[in-house]
């Protein structure tokens, strides 16, 4: 059997402050396969960002390990995390985190730059990119003339480009409106029906339930790991 | 990430931002200027000093009255000029070192020609002057020994001042000109010499005394401005001076004790001195610019710093999205380099254009020289590396999980 996607072995994440120990995550441990759509659940101050961090390969465990695709981080320089970073995660903010200063196409492709991609190949890959989230005729606006859910969209681009393994969201609705959130979900959702791999770090149960697999959190552990049967999904989407 | 685009990079964020950028560059845009200026003026100077000692003449010793001005009592006697026609003689027959002699004296009048005229300096002198200086005649003829002897009214120019009153192709040998009314044959024109020695026109020694500046200046018949001799030899040099001084000494019977009236001069020599004396003053100026740049250097590190600051979210963002800690580091040097650049870049149009209207204003030869633009450009990019190196190894450093958390 070929490795997981991504693997968690008895992860830790200690965080020290004044002398003071904190574990965010404790022992937690899960693959995730590719082309699932996982949701990460749990209120706030359960290390849900904590995990994500280390899941998006910005942060080691303190203890324990992370296998990308069968490579344990631990043993990877920063400058490869980096790379790993640009090519196989694509990081979905709740602010958007899009730089305001650049138009959304340049945001878009700004991962290639970092991957070493021409200027003229990172054009054409960012309108594709653009495009396959209905935002093409926004490349040359600014980040502050655009609209929330259209600034979500263009990060969702940006997280696309370099085609990454993993679309890792990071409670993706938080800023927007019921409406607007539920159209972020659903691209999320249709994207990995094409085969992406998403994970989504939510506190919302709505947007969880769109996945077929949950895994709630609870200071730092893992309290369940469940997965929708899909009939019981289509049947939940049919309501 | 190429240094070509964290160029392109830098320059946005550059251009977002142009005021701020055009005040961080003005410490870097002052000390360019002022070393490319500094530079200019220093080459100028050298020039101006190595033509000058080229102009006199190789091996060439400056005889001229001694300290004129010194006490009450002697002012008087100082006015009267101390050398005279016999003494130029007596330093040529009796010195054996001393290959040629020629006395001089010289005032400044309107020449004129036809409906030009041009103020200029009137040397009266012999033709011993042009071998003392290895000065040699572009067209015509020297003084024969009629003129010299008999005061004739003949005058050779200088070629600025040929240039002055003919126009170009009109042959001025032959041509009448007239100084203080005294209508004058050309009978040479001189080669360059270098731009302030070409602007004289020579007259025979007795021509000026008789018609020109013996009446001004009221001397005695026999006395002359100075004495300009030629020795055979670079290392002979020493030996005539002092045997010259002695000589002198004797005419003037000036006894043991006594204050010399006369000066013996190696004007070379003396150049030579101020040549050190201006390089010595340009070395001033330019460790006075280097603080400028300094200055600059600093206010660029500050500058960077305080965006590095404002822009943890970004750096934040660019990490996260897969910038390696070097990706940032660059994208920041490059940031202050190009701000180097741009203020080196003005620095050197402002210091040329500076030393371009210091050399029209004031008339000095200013040379800019391409070692002096490569220093300041080195300079602007030495500073962009050194100042530039701190925030960005800063902004590297920086938890991408931590920028991201900052508004």
């Amino acid at each position: 059997m070929t490795a997981p996607l991504l693997r968690l072995r008895s992860v830790y994440r200690t965080y020290r402050t004044d002398g003071l120990a904190v574990t965010a995550v404790r022992d937690v441990s899960f693959d995730i396969q590719s082309g699932e759509a996982l949701a990460v659940m749990g209120p706030s101050g359960s290390g849900k960002s904590t995990l994500m961090n280390m899941i998006g390969l910005l942060d080691l465990p303190t203890e324990g390990s992370i296998y990308l695709q069968g490579a344990n981080m631990a043993d990877v320089t920063e400058d490869r995390r980096s790379q790993l970073r640009a090519r196989s995660i694509g990081f979905v903010f709740q602010s958007y985190n899009l730089l305001a200063r650049h138009n959304a196409i340049e945001n878009v492709a700004l991962p290639l730059v970092y991957c070493g991609v021409g200027r003229k190949e990172r054009t054409l890959r960012a309108e594709r990119s653009l495009e396959s989230v209905g935002m093409l005729h926004r490349a040359r606006h600014f980040p502050r003339q655009l609209s929330g859910g259209e600034q979500q969209r263009i990060a969702i681009a940006r997280a696309l480009i370099a085609a990454p393994l993993i679309v890792l969201a990071d409670e993706p609705t938080g800023a927007l409106d019921s409406r607007t959130g539920a159209e972020i979900v659903t691209l999320l959702c249709s994207l990995n029906a094409t085969g992406q791999t998403v994970v989504l770090i939510t506190h919302d149960a709505g947007v969880a339930a769109q996945c077929r697999r949950t895994i709630r959190l609870h200071d730092g552990q893992v309290v369940s790991d469940e997965r929708q049967i899909p009939a019981l999904r289509n049947r939940a989407v049919a309501l | 990430m190429t240094v070509l685009q964290s160029l392109q990079i830098a320059l946005h964020a550059l251009r977002l931002n142009p005021l701020r950028s055009f005040l961080t560059i003005l410490g870097i845009v002052i000390g360019v200027a002022s070393i490319v200026t500094v530079f200019a003026i220093g080459a100028g100077a050298q020039v101006r000093l190595q033509e000058q000692i080229r102009s006199i003449g190789a091996n060439v010793l400056m005889i001229t009255p001694g300290a004129i001005h010194k006490g009450g009592i002697r002012l008087k006697e100082g006015t009267k000029l101390t050398m005279t026609e016999s003494d130029v003689q007596a330093v040529l027959e009796q010195i054996p070192e001393v290959q040629a002699a020629a006395g001089s004296i010289a005032g400044t009048a309107q020449v004129i020609h036809e409906n030009k005229n041009w103020n200029t300096t009137i040397n009266g002198t012999t033709t011993a002057h042009f071998t003392v200086r290895d000065w040699q005649l572009a067209s015509g003829r020297f003084f024969s020994s009629n003129e010299e002897a008999g005061a004739g009214k003949v005058v050779i120019l200088g070629s600025t001042v040929a240039q002055e009153l003919f126009a170009p192709g009109d042959d001025p040998i032959g041509a009448q000109i007239r100084i203080m009314n005294v209508p004058l044959e050309v009978v040479g024109v001189l080669d360059h010499k270098g731009p302030a020695q070409d602007d004289v026109v020579f007259v025979p020694l007795t021509t000026a005394k008789l018609r020109f500046l013996g009446s001004t200046s009221g001397i005695n018949r026999d006395s002359i401005a100075y004495i300009l001799a030629k020795a055979g030899s670079d290392d002979q040099l020493t030996g005539a001076k002092a045997e010259i001084e002695g000589l002198l000494r004797q005419r003037h019977r000036i006894v043991s004790g006594q204050e010399d009236d006369f000066k013996v001069q190696d004007p070379a020599a003396a150049m030579e001195a101020q040549q050190g004396a201006v390089r010595t003053v340009a070395l001033l100026l330019v460790a006075i610019a280097s603080v400028s740049l300094l200055v600059g250097g600093i206010s660029i590190m500050n500058v960077m710093i305080v965006s590095v600051t404002e822009r943890t979210r970004e750096i934040g963002i660019r990490r996260a999205i897969g910038g390696r800690m070097r990706d940032i580091r660059l994208q920041f040097l490059c940031e202050a380099l190009v701000l180097c650049l741009i203020g080196g870049t003005i620095g050197i149009v402002g210091g040329i254009t500076l030393s371009m209207t210091v050399a029209r204003m004031a008339g000095w030869i200013t040379v800019i020289n391409p070692e002096a633009i490569a220093l300041a450009v080195a300079f602007s990019v030495g500073i962009g590396l050194v100042f530039g190196f701190y925030p960005a190894h800063k902004a590297s450093k920086l938890s991408p999980i931590e920028a991201l958390k900052t508004e």
